[in-house]
């Protein structure tokens, strides 16, 4: 026997992992490049967890004061915490510390926008629907874990930026009726800024909330294994099956390559690109800040709703004081992510369609889905714009009252244009698909016939292409009938209400006997 | 190579299962047929040896190169080291390390994806799905276990032990909140605390960060100061923040006739066109620090509240919801500025308990 054959036979009479190859040593997953969008989110979080380790072993997670001694000549003697102090010590004394710092959140960035582009992609594309909803929810808790993750990161250099966010949280936090004062005075262990908060978002940064990222990224994982993963339609590809390439040994080759990649080009952009210089903000003091000051990019969207408010919202009842200047943005922002949570289990509702979905939607053919994310996306793109309000109006010199008004108006406008706008391209879209079909594509031959007429040719798709144009879900509006005890009651109005919203405007695929009335005429 | 699953109808008859609410779907009484798997095409390198060798050569040339780019990085760790108090060694340091790591990996990941792509056979394969969810016997089988257990255990028959179980769950994690009272100071009120700065009847005010006391004759008509209380400085290193973030100020000096005041109290808290107002915006905070001389505007650059420092600090813009709460000054005799007492209302964000 060789080494390998006998270190296999050992492993294997030990740990029966013969039956773990053979399962899924050949499993097969599909290709497309939108597909990569989760994996580049999961690579980048691999990139985080070992530039972060790095980190940890520098870095001092502590608010005790001390007087800067470190190489950076402009912030020599100045008084700060020990947790600025090190952070300077990792990009100025530290060989390859600045090169590791950068890394850690470019890739968090990366992180965060990877998510993003992976859940509009299963989004626009359906893969959300019946049996995957419940991992659409653990993704859902990944993506707003992946910002608390930033967020926490963010404050630990304790350096004027992220001093400044950190009150922006606690003025968020104390403005909540009730209980805000008491989980303000407890996060910070006593009045802000204090002298616990970066150790403790240090604890939430590097134990609690990574371990709750890795727990769900399994579960996440192990829905994909269960379920297989979803294709997009073609000939050939069915909901019984699953066309792709095996995992060994080209998924692998392809996969663990593109790991590399992804991490190569962070480290490119890190090795070239300064992020987040905080020895130019210097330490956190409550009484300075610059103009222009900005989050990371995916606090934006709730920065951005804090701006939009118009001035003077609060009010006193009982005594006490309703901030709604915070309350509204708030409220604004956990409907924003319950509606995106929920979308799902609303659309399951809707449809009322028990079956499974494996192969994907194209856009075109799911037309008021794609609206309602269109409006979404157009939505949370005001918001995230109102966040740079300031710089907005600097750069093309306007007025802030100009932006923010503007913004006030977008916010509303923008969504339901987009919904309308993006609902007309999907069925004209559907149209032309069916004309294709139907007519065949436009050869670019013109043909002068005998009569002096000029046509051009038109030539019928492939059946592999046509099969891609007719094969589609097609939904129809409920019709509304009496129930078992002859009555129509509020819900089912309600229904379909709802499924006339989502289906009235409806462009069915091409029937064959429609292709086949189409053929004959084209031939007379 | 699996079935090409011909003739299995479109997407939307493919679950034949009848039993299956299809809800608002439409399923055609005919359906195109699926055409089955296109015929496969050959790749370049699977018809041309030569594209093959030379596929493989690049992989392999990439591979190998990959190893000259760490071996790069680690060379780059000791030749370009970061000299003490020199910025451009920094920069080099970072650049030359972080280019020889992202050529290694770009190289080892081109390399391997190459390989995937080109070189390795390209069949393409079909995995039949199965329903996600159990056949009817394993689902029968589970239900029976559950039963079987709950016979054995007696877990709805015997409802003491059950509910006692249920209640000594849900009282065990108390204590654990009970416990996390303790991450702020126990003998201390955070409304109390809120309510009050450093600033008391006779504060000097002082030049922020320095300390220096300032005078009437510092003033100029214009001049705008930021200031702290005198005996901040003094304060013990880990309590000054937390004080300078209630008591920070900003002071300005305009012309008297420029200030509209409320009534001749509110105009008592200000000498001779001096005034000062607390500097933390009462939105969320932030140190409201743009102050336009032209039109007496304050802007906090968080998120554009704009204070009108003439008119009382009234909100004219931006999500602020209440004036900045003016700190009462006098001057001494010696000339030096002084806060009549504290602040009369709580400074920064509004809170619950704020008018209590």
């Amino acid at each position: 026997m060789s080494i390998t054959a006998k270190a296999s036979n050992y492993l294997d009479e030990r740990t029966s992992i013969s039956a773990a190859v053979k399962e899924f040593g050949r499993k097969i997953f599909p290709d497309h490049w939108s597909f990569l969008l989760g994996e580049v989110a999961l690579y980048s979080f691999v990139i985080i967890l070992l530039s972060g380790t790095f980190l940890t072993f520098f870095f001092q997670a502590s608010m005790t004061p001390v007087e800067y001694a470190g190489s950076y000549v402009p912030l020599k003697g100045v008084e700060m915490s020990a947790a600025m102090d090190s952070t300077l010590n990792i990009s100025f004394d530290i060989r390859g510390g600045l090169l590791m710092r950068q890394v850690h959140h470019w890739a968090a960035l990366l992180f965060v926008a990877s998510i993003g582009l992976h859940m509009l992609r299963v989004f626009f594309t359906g893969a959300f629907r019946k049996p995957r909803e419940l991992n659409w929810s653990v993704g859902f808790v990944l993506f707003v874990l992946a910002m608390a993750e930033g967020f926490t990161g963010y404050s630990l250099p304790d350096d004027l930026l992220s001093g400044n966010g950190l009150r922006i949280i606690d003025g968020m936090v104390v403005g909540v009726p009730v209980v805000g004062t008491w989980i303000s005075f407890l996060l910070f262990g006593g009045e802000f800024p204090g002298n616990d908060i970066v150790g403790r978002l240090y604890t939430a940064h590097i134990l609690l909330l990574p371990l709750i990222v890795i727990a769900f990224i399994a579960i996440h994982l192990m829905f994909v294994i269960i379920h297989k993963h979803t294709q997009y339609p073609g000939p050939g590809r069915t909901e019984e099956n699953v066309v792709g390439f095996p995992v060994l040994p080209v998924y692998a080759a392809k996969a663990g390559g593109f790991f590399f990649i992804v991490f190569g080009v962070v480290a490119l952009i890190a090795a070239t690109v300064t992020i987040n210089p905080i020895w130019n903000y210097g330490p956190y003091d409550p009484s300075p800040v610059s103009a222009g000051t900005q989050p990371d990019w995916y606090i934006g969207f709730a920065d951005g709703a804090l701006r939009l408010m118009p001035p003077h919202l609060e009010t006193y009842w009982f005594g006490y004081t309703w901030s709604w200047n915070i309350l509204i943005p708030i409220a604004i922002l956990l409907v924003f992510l319950a509606a995106v949570f929920a979308y799902p289990f609303f659309e399951a509702w809707v449809t009322g369609d028990k079956r499974e979905h494996h192969i994907l939607d194209r856009p075109r053919n799911a037309p008021v889905r794609t609206a309602i994310g269109a409006a979404g996306v157009a939505f949370y793109a005001v918001m995230w714009a109102a966040a740079s309000s300031d710089i907005i109006a600097t750069h093309f010199k306007v007025t802030m009252e100009g932006v923010i008004n503007t913004l006030q108006i977008l916010l509303i406008v923008a969504p339901i244009a987009a919904f309308i706008i993006t609902k007309r391209i999907a069925l004209a879209l559907q149209k032309k698909d069916r004309d294709i079909v139907l007519h065949g594509f436009e050869t670019g031959r013109i043909v002068r016939l005998p009569g002096g007429e000029f046509i051009e040719v038109h030539e019928q798709v492939s059946e592999y292409e046509r099969w891609q144009l007719v094969s589609f879900n097609d939904n129809a509006p409920i019709m509304l009938r009496p129930n078992a005890r002859g009555r129509i009651t509020a819900g089912m109005r309600n229904r379909a209400a709802w499924s006339r919203f989502f289906f009235e405007d409806r462009v069915a695929p091409v029937s064959p006997t429609e292709y086949q009335h189409a053929l004959e005429h084209s031939h007379h | 190579m699996a079935n090409n699953d011909k003739a299995k109808g479109a997407v939307v008859a493919s679950q034949v299962d009848s039993s299956i609410e299809l809800g608002t779907a439409v399923v055609g009484p005919e359906e195109f047929t699926n055409p089955g798997l296109p015929p496969h095409r050959q790749r370049i390198t699977d018809v041309d040896p030569k594209r093959m060798k030379r596929a493989e050569r690049i992989v392999f040339t990439l591979f190998y190169a990959s190893i000259l780019g760490s071996v790069f990085a680690v060379f780059a760790y000791m030749y370009f080291p970061i000299e003490d108090g020199d910025t451009t060694s920094v920069r080099l340091n970072t650049l030359f390390i972080g280019l020889g790591i992202a050529f290694a990996l770009l190289a080892i990941g081109i390399a391997a994806v190459h390989w995937g792509k080109a070189v390795m056979a390209d069949h393409e394969g079909v995995d039949h799905r199965h329903p996600t969810r159990g056949s009817d016997e394993t689902r029968a089988r589970a239900v029976e276990i559950f039963q079987e257990a709950n016979e054995e255990s007696g877990f709805s028959r015997r409802t003491l032990i059950r509910n006692g179980l249920i209640g000594a769950l849900v009282a065990f994690p108390l204590p654990a909140i009970a416990l996390f009272r303790g991450l702020a100071p126990m003998n201390e009120d955070p409304n109390n605390l809120m309510k009050h700065t450093m600033w008391k009847k006779g504060s000097r005010l002082a030049h922020d960060p320095t300390g220096v006391p300032i005078k009437v004759s510092d003033l100029t008509i214009g001049s705008a100061f930021q200031v702290i209380p005198e005996d901040l400085v003094d304060l013990p290193e880990h309590e000054k923040l937390d004080a300078k973030a209630k008591a920070a100020v900003l002071l300005v000096r305009l012309k008297p006739e420029d200030l509209k005041w409320s009534s001749a109290e509110r105009e008592s808290w200000s000498y001779q066109g001096i005034v000062a107002y607390s500097k933390i915006c009462t939105h969320v905070g932030c140190p409201v620090a743009l102050y336009e001389q032209q039109t007496h505007h304050l802007l906090c650059p968080c998120h554009q509240s704009q204070f009108d420092i003439s008119n009382e600090s009234a909100v004219i813009f931006g999500p602020a919801a209440r004036p900045l709460p003016q700190l009462p000054i006098y001057v001494d005799d010696e000339g030096y500025l002084r806060a009549q007492s504290d602040f009369t209302e709580p400074v920064g964000p509004s809170f619950w308990e704020r008018t209590k």
